[in-house]
């Protein structure tokens, strides 16, 4: 493993790797002194072409927890913004010695080009381009859902998979670079996904994807889900058709009051619900449901410091060897 | 050897002895005065420098509907020298220089310029096309009958780049150019459904995240246009075919007698979506790359006629409008030192064409849309001597550093290709020796020779 640029060619063992990886990490995050010389003298420059405060402190917080040099690089206030090009960017990381590029863009590939050029020869990470994918955010939401299916089976995270699970994602799939990204990821593992949506936040040629895809929340609920996904929907969409008023989309697609009780009532008590954040309360989500027992929501943001200091690591430690395939036999079938 | 013949006003006699004519058996062409002299068995030499032309298909000069040869405004990206050039040595005598320069070729005096530039140039027939609105601004009809009427004799008005989506202005262009026996090229894609699009709507897309230019925005423009053809009783010609849907739209106007042309790139006739997988911008252009379906649809559609003409729809662009990311970079792929070899690779080495079928889309016809009388004629004795010899054996890998344009943007680039041209012959004279560029052909002063004449004095 080179790069992390996506989940849809992320290998089994590969995903499982990261993910252990990442269980090692957490155990650090819960020590007094957080941090790990791992990457020490190493230097990690995240490049965000779009503003993300969120998943930007997340990887500076994981690459400080392994004593690795950050340095922050955003396209706003910068040469970039003054019209330089992404290979004038890179190349001039490059020069400054940069050992990994987290990069945050809005243009689908752009991650992707940073990789297959000459312009820089560092590890790339995607943090996210344009809606295309955005493989730490899927990465941690699978952390936390092994978290959540082995402690139902009694059996540790550690070499497990989501086989069996049954996770629902809903919302503005056709520019979500989190379902994307969890879509590939989940049917790694095993998981069976089911996008719910209205018709047009679905992309056309969905239907090739390796998932389920229905318009009905409430039915989706009613087949039974493991986990619920909200996706940010910005309320701007209706201005262009995708739906006709946030108030329409919020009571056939929104995670409501109503939906947090049909839960109880469906019997599936263990349904826990996720968000990748920010959230738009009252929208695809209620604050009633963002803030029940149910929600993930702040355990996916301390799982996703793990996560980026798993990759980071397993990038600039040397220790590029894909993993023998053998590690699926210690899967955990048990559930 | 050619270049001193040209102060005398004669470009010399060329015997070429024994090539195949039009893939049929082989013959002798004797080429003099900007003629083809005589065409038989065993020729005279008297004079002339012989050609062994032995394995060697002879076929007439190459007509391109469909070029952008960027000067003048865009010198850094192609000049009108650079891209007749490539235009010769990719074995063409014509092309039509489309209108989407800066300023746009949206009056007489524009579209005169680079009617001069391509004469300067000399290495091919330089035709501009004009534009069909100013500034390609699709709100008000360019000066459609002065383009007519200037000496660049427009025939063909295309706002190309852009579709003229208005229906009321694409009808009123339709009907006038009536006038002076003009063809509107349209440049088929629905503004409103292909906003902010990036790359053919389907399977692919919806993985890579890029936004998705439907079939449906190229194919209801078809629709539409065909109708307003058949209610105007005007030409319509069809820039870019590129969907299988868009074919049987092409293919039903035809059948209900509609004067309507299609063209289809060579790009289209191999390359599909699957490429954009890399993320490489050289492989985004406008349309989009299709499915393998649309592929094989427009193989077929060529091949049956229902396609009438291949142009290149060759868009050279500076390396820093594709090194960059997908979304930031320009559209288009060079196209024409590729044309002949990849038409050959996708039509007849598959057995769909002959090279007969060859010369009819790429230079009879081509040659009848845009009225160029003096082009795409039979390769008989008495025609204008717009020849080329191919070798169909030749087997070269695309190098787009080495190529004669300044685009680099071929999507060809490290593939193996079959064909080669060996020589062009442009009004007699030879563009093209030994598949290297020769010398450019050496117009007389403006008001000796308008276009379309057959034969230079």
């Amino acid at each position: 493993m080179k790069h992390l640029l996506s989940t849809e060619d992320l290998s089994y063992a590969n995903a499982i790797r990261i993910l252990d990886t990442a269980e090692e990490m957490a155990a650090v995050g819960e020590r007094e002194v957080k941090k790990l010389p791992a990457l020490r003298g190493r230097t990690v420059v995240n490049l965000f072409f779009e503003d993300s405060t969120r998943t930007r402190i997340s990887f500076e917080a994981a690459a400080k927890r392994l004593s690795a040099d950050v340095i922050n690089f955003a396209a706003k206030g910068s040469s970039v913004s003054k019209g330089e090009s992404l290979k004038d960017t890179a190349q001039t990381l490059a020069a400054m010695g940069a050992d990994a590029v987290v990069i945050r863009h809005w243009a689908s590939g752009a991650p992707h080009r940073l990789a297959a050029t000459d312009w820089i020869d560092a590890a790339v990470i995607n943090a996210g381009d344009g809606t295309h994918e955005h493989p730490t955010q899927a990465l941690l939401d699978a952390f936390t859902m092994r978290r959540h299916w082995s402690t139902l089976a009694g059996s540790p995270s550690a070499g497990a998979d989501l086989k069996g699970m049954r996770v629902a994602i809903a919302g503005d799939v056709l520019h979500s670079r989190v379902a994307r990204s969890n879509v590939w990821l989940l049917r790694t593992l095993g998981a069976e996904v089911t996008l719910v949506a209205p018709p047009t936040l679905l992309p056309i040629g969905v239907e090739e994807w390796p998932c389920t895809v229905s318009y009905d929340l409430d039915e989706t609920l009613a087949r039974g889900v493991d986990a619920m996904m909200m996706l940010r929907v910005q309320g701007e969409r209706m201005n262009a058709s995708f739906f006709p008023t946030t108030r329409e989309y919020s009571r056939r697609w929104g995670f409501d009051d109503n939906r947090l009780r049909a839960l109880d009532s469906l019997g599936l008590k263990d349904t826990i619900i996720m968000h990748p954040g920010p959230m738009n309360r009252g929208l695809e989500i209620s604050s009633a449901a963002a803030d029940s027992p149910r929600s993930t929501v702040l355990a996916q943001v301390r799982n996703g410091v793990s996560i980026r200091m798993a990759a980071l690591y397993l990038l600039l430690s040397g220790d590029t060897r894909e993993p023998a395939t053998s590690t699926a036999a210690y899967s955990k079938e048990s559930h | 050897m050619a270049s001193q013949q040209q102060d005398t006003g004669s470009t010399g006699a060329y015997l070429i002895r024994g090539a195949s004519i039009l893939g049929g058996p082989a013959e002798d062409l004797l080429i003099r005065d900007g003629v083809i002299a005589a065409r038989g068995q065993d020729l005279d030499t008297g004079d002339a420098t012989v050609i062994e032309a032995a394995g060697l298909v002879a076929l007439p000069g190459m007509v391109d509907i469909h070029t952008h040869l960027r000067e003048p405004g865009r010198e850094d990206a192609e000049t009108v020298e650079t891209g007749t050039r490539a235009a010769a040595l990719g074995g063409y005598t014509a092309v039509h220089a489309m209108a989407n320069s800066t300023p746009v070729a949206d009056t007489a005096g524009v579209v005169e310029q680079v009617l001069t530039l391509g004469r300067t140039a000399g290495w091919v027939d330089v035709r501009p096309v004009g534009a069909v609105t100013v500034g390609l601004a699709g709100e008000q009809l360019a000066e459609l009958g002065a383009m007519a009427d200037s000496r660049a004799r427009v025939r063909v008005f295309s706002d190309d780049g852009i579709c003229v989506s208005d229906p009321v202005l694409m009808r009123r262009a339709l009907e006038y150019v009536k006038a002076f026996d003009g063809v509107v090229a349209q440049h088929a894609q629905e503004p409103r459904l292909t906003a902010g699009a990036q790359m053919n709507e389907g399977v692919v897309s919806a993985v890579l995240g890029l936004t998705g230019w439907p079939a449906v925005a190229e194919e209801s423009i078809i629709a539409r246009d065909v109708l307003l053809a058949q209610h105007v009783g005007s030409r319509l010609h069809v820039c870019h075919v590129s969907t299988a849907g868009s074919v049987e739209i092409v293919r039903w106007a035809k059948s209900r007698g509609i004067n309507v042309t299609a063209e289809v790139t060579p790009h289209h006739l191999w390359l599909t979506d699957e490429l954009v997988r890399s993320y490489d911008p050289v492989y985004k252009v406008n349309p989009p790359l299709r499915t393998d379906e649309d592929v094989q649809a427009l193989r077929a559609a060529l091949a049956d006629g229902t396609i009438d003409v291949v142009g290149t729809d060759h868009a050279p662009h500076p390396s820093e409008h594709k090194e960059c990311e997908w979304a930031q970079a320009a559209m288009g792929m060079t196209g024409l030192e590729t044309a002949l070899s990849v038409v050959q690779h996708t039509m007849i080495e598959t057995g769909l064409m002959t090279w007969a079928d060859f010369a009819r889309v790429t230079s009879t016809t081509p040659a009848a849309i845009g009225r160029l009388e003096d082009q795409g004629r039979p390769l008989e004795t008495g025609e204008p001597a717009n020849v080329i010899l191919v070798d169909p054996a030749a087997r070269w890998t695309v190098d787009p550093s080495k190529m004669a344009t300044m685009g680099r943007n071929s999507p060809f680039a490290g593939r193996e290709l079959p064909g080669k041209v060996v020589a062009t012959f442009f009004k007699g004279h030879p563009t093209v020796l030994n598949g290297e560029l020769n010398t450019p052909y050496r117009w007389l002063p403006d008001s000796a020779e308008v276009p379309n004449t057959a034969v230079r004095p």
